[in-house]
Order: structure tokens, then sequence, then C-alpha cells
């Protein structure tokens, strides 16, 4: 009760549930023909995102040197990283869409590193954000692989070698497994980081309320204290491989649009 | 700087450097057997890296397949009065695009068209060099 008297004070320090964290507030009040487009704290967390990205690569590429200096040969790394997946999956004409994984990549890797800041808003633990970013990538490669192949992209959906009788089910079963696509990736981002995020902040907020009830539970909060650190250590891997999964399942989506039949 | 003459004296320290070099990679076995031991471990490292971005695969492509399904049965109910065929059937077959979804995210089941041995190739391509490191 006297919690919610004091909500508004909360919401100005920490708030200590662990979803608050999450919460969407509106920095500018804009409005479009109808349209809520604020700009929100999610808004502006992606700006910074972009900004920061954007800002990294071109500072740390802009001295050209052919013996790279260390922040050179990191954008270095990046980019024969991704340049690695792409070619690996889809072959050197996957190449052309390179600028696309490049950005994703670095995208989710940069708005999950966010994340990890104090008080930060992590951009990627909404899934209207993933989804997004998954659609859009299920759309390039629908669209492109009709653009390429004509109906022949079709032939994704019937396996060679499939007695006549069958084929009908195993294209409704490769058809809810190509729909099912986007879904996976976008819910296993958000999923991940929300879980990770909601973890973290149930263990950090252990330790607070513990060490609240004197000398015993000083002592008690070592354990809790213990996870929060080795989860943080946990959310860091999370929030790499998670962009390198994003990543390398554009890579392989982007390869059925090139060859939809071998 | 390309017009300028090579330095004679830089020259000579370089291929001394070079010749260092020669012998410290053809001489002492353990030069060479470092350098494998390195290879290795980043192989493996990349290995395990690999690994653990297929764990996180399973799941998720487990249960957006059975979702998918059950919507599709769902929406079909809803706007044929069909109910339950419709929820019974494609939930049936969600679960078998989600197991084929899970086979495939394994190496089980080759990708769509592409034949297993393409899928080994690419899965051997991968394991042997490591962009990151």
């Amino acid at each position: 009760m006297i919690r919610a008297d004091h909500f508004e004070e909360d919401e100005a320090t920490v708030a200590n549930d662990p979803i608050s964290q999450f919460n969407i507030s509106k920095l500018l009040q804009l409005d479009v023909g109808g349209y809520d487009i604020s700009f929100t704290n999610s808004s502006l967390f992606m700006v910074a995102t972009v900004a920061a990205s954007a800002a990294f690569l071109i500072f740390t590429t802009s001295g050209r040197g052919l013996i790279p200096s260390r922040l050179q040969s990191i954008s270095e790394m990046l980019y024969e990283f991704v340049a690695g997946l792409l070619r690996d999956s889809a072959g050197s004409e996957g190449m052309k869409f390179f600028p696309i994984v490049f950005s994703l990549f670095t995208f989710i890797l940069v708005a999950n590193l966010f994340g990890m800041f104090p008080y930060f808003f992590t951009i990627t633990s909404h899934i209207i954000v993933t989804a997004a970013l998954a659609f859009g990538v299920i759309g390039m490669v629908i669209i492109y692989g009709f653009y390429k192949n004509g109906l022949g992209f079709l032939k994704l959906f019937v396996p060679s070698g499939v007695p006549g009788v069958l084929i009908p089910v195993v294209v409704l079963i490769e058809v809810i497994s190509f729909l099912s696509r986007p879904i996976s990736l976008s819910v296993r981002l958000f999923a991940n980081v929300l879980a990770g995020h909601i973890t973290l902040k149930v263990f950090a907020g252990f330790v607070v309320s513990l060490s609240g009830l004197g000398l015993g539970g000083v002592i008690g909060a070592i354990l809790p204290l213990a996870f929060a650190v080795a989860l943080t250590g946990l959310e860091f891997l999370v929030a790499f491989l998670q962009a390198y999964v994003f990543a390398i399942l554009t890579c392989m989506y982007i390869n059925d649009a090139i060859h939809p039949s071998h | 700087m390309p017009d300028q003459p090579p330095d004679p004296s830089n020259d000579e320290d370089l291929s001394k450097r070079l010749e260092r070099l020669r012998s410290n990679l053809d001489g002492p076995e353990g030069m060479v057997a470092e350098a494998q031991r390195d290879e290795q471990l980043r192989a493996e490292r990349a290995h395990s890296k690999a690994g653990i971005a297929q764990a996180f695969r399973l799941s998720s492509e487990f249960i957006a397949g059975v979702v998918v399904g059950g919507g599709i049965g769902y929406a079909i109910d809803k706007y044929f009065e069909t109910s339950p065929w419709g929820l019974i059937i494609f939930l049936l077959l969600g679960f078998a695009a989600a197991v084929l979804n899970v086979l495939r995210a394994s190496g089980m089941v080759a990708e769509s068209e592409m034949s297993l041995k393409t899928v080994q190739d690419h899965q051997n391509r991968s394991d042997k060099q490591d962009p990151n490191a």
C-alpha cells in the first residue's frame, strides 16, 4: 500500500520489480494522422545503437592503415567474421547481401551490449523489434527468391524423391516449417534477452532485500550476489551468441532464396 | 613513400629477420607443434561456439513449428467454421513441421532441397576455419 503511494518516487530512483525495466516511456509526444509515432526511450536507444556502431566503424576505419591499429583490427575482424559467415552459408553469390547481414549483426550485437549497461533500455527485449527484423529478413528472402527464380522458388516446398501420394502432406509441412522461421527467429532473440534481464534483476533484487535484514541477511546475500555476477558473464555470452545465431540463420535463408533447389 | 628507394640497411635487417624466422620454423619441432596445437584449439573453440548457438536454436524451432501449425488451424476454423478439425489437423501437421525443423537444425535432415552431402561439407568447412579468432 505504501508502495503504491510512493510509486512516483520509486520510478525516479530504482524500481524494484523486474518488469519495469522494459517499460516504454514517451520522451517526445508525436502524433501524425491519428498514428502515435512518439519518440520513446526505445527509439532513443535504437538511434543510440545505430549512432554508436556507425561512429565506431567510421572512426576506426578512418585511418585506413595498411597495418591496422588495435581499433581498426576490431572493425576488420567484425567485417571478416560476417563475411566468412555469409560466404560459408550462401557462397560468393550471397555476398551481395553482405550489407544487410552486417547491419543486422552489428545492430543486434550493439543493442544487446547496450542492454548490459545498468539503467539502459534493451530494445531487443521487445518482441515487436525482433519480429520486425525477422519478418524483414523473411520478406526479403521471399521477394528475392521469386525475383531470382520465378515460380521455381516454390520448389523449396517440394522435396525431391517424395512419393506422389504424400506430396500434399509434405508440402503443407514444408510451408508450416517455412512460416515458423520468422517466429522462431524473433522469439528466440526476444525471449533470451528478456529472460536474461529478468533473472539478473531478480537475483540482484535478492541481494538488496536480504542485506536489508541485518548481518545474517548480508551473509546470506553473498550467494545471490555471486549468481548475479555469474549471470552477467552469461548475459554477455548470450548477447553475442544471439546476434551470431540471427546472422547465421539470415545467411541460411538467403541461401535458400539463391538456390531453392540444388 | 612508394617512390623512395628501399633503405639498404633496412633491407639487410629484413632478410636477417626472415632467415631467423625460417630457421625457427624449420629447426625446432616445437614451433610447428605449437602452431598445430594453436590451430586445434581454435577449431575446438569455434566448434563449441557453434554448438551453443545450435542449442539456442533447437527449442525455439520446435515451439515455433507447433505454434504456427496451431495458429493456422485456429484461423481456418474461425473463417470456415470447421471447428475443431482444422485445429486438430494443423496442430498435427505443425508438430510434424516442428520435428522437421529440429532435425534440420541439428543437421540430421538435409536443409530443404540441399543434399545431405552439402550440409556436411558446409559443416566441415565451418569447423575448419574460425573467422572470429
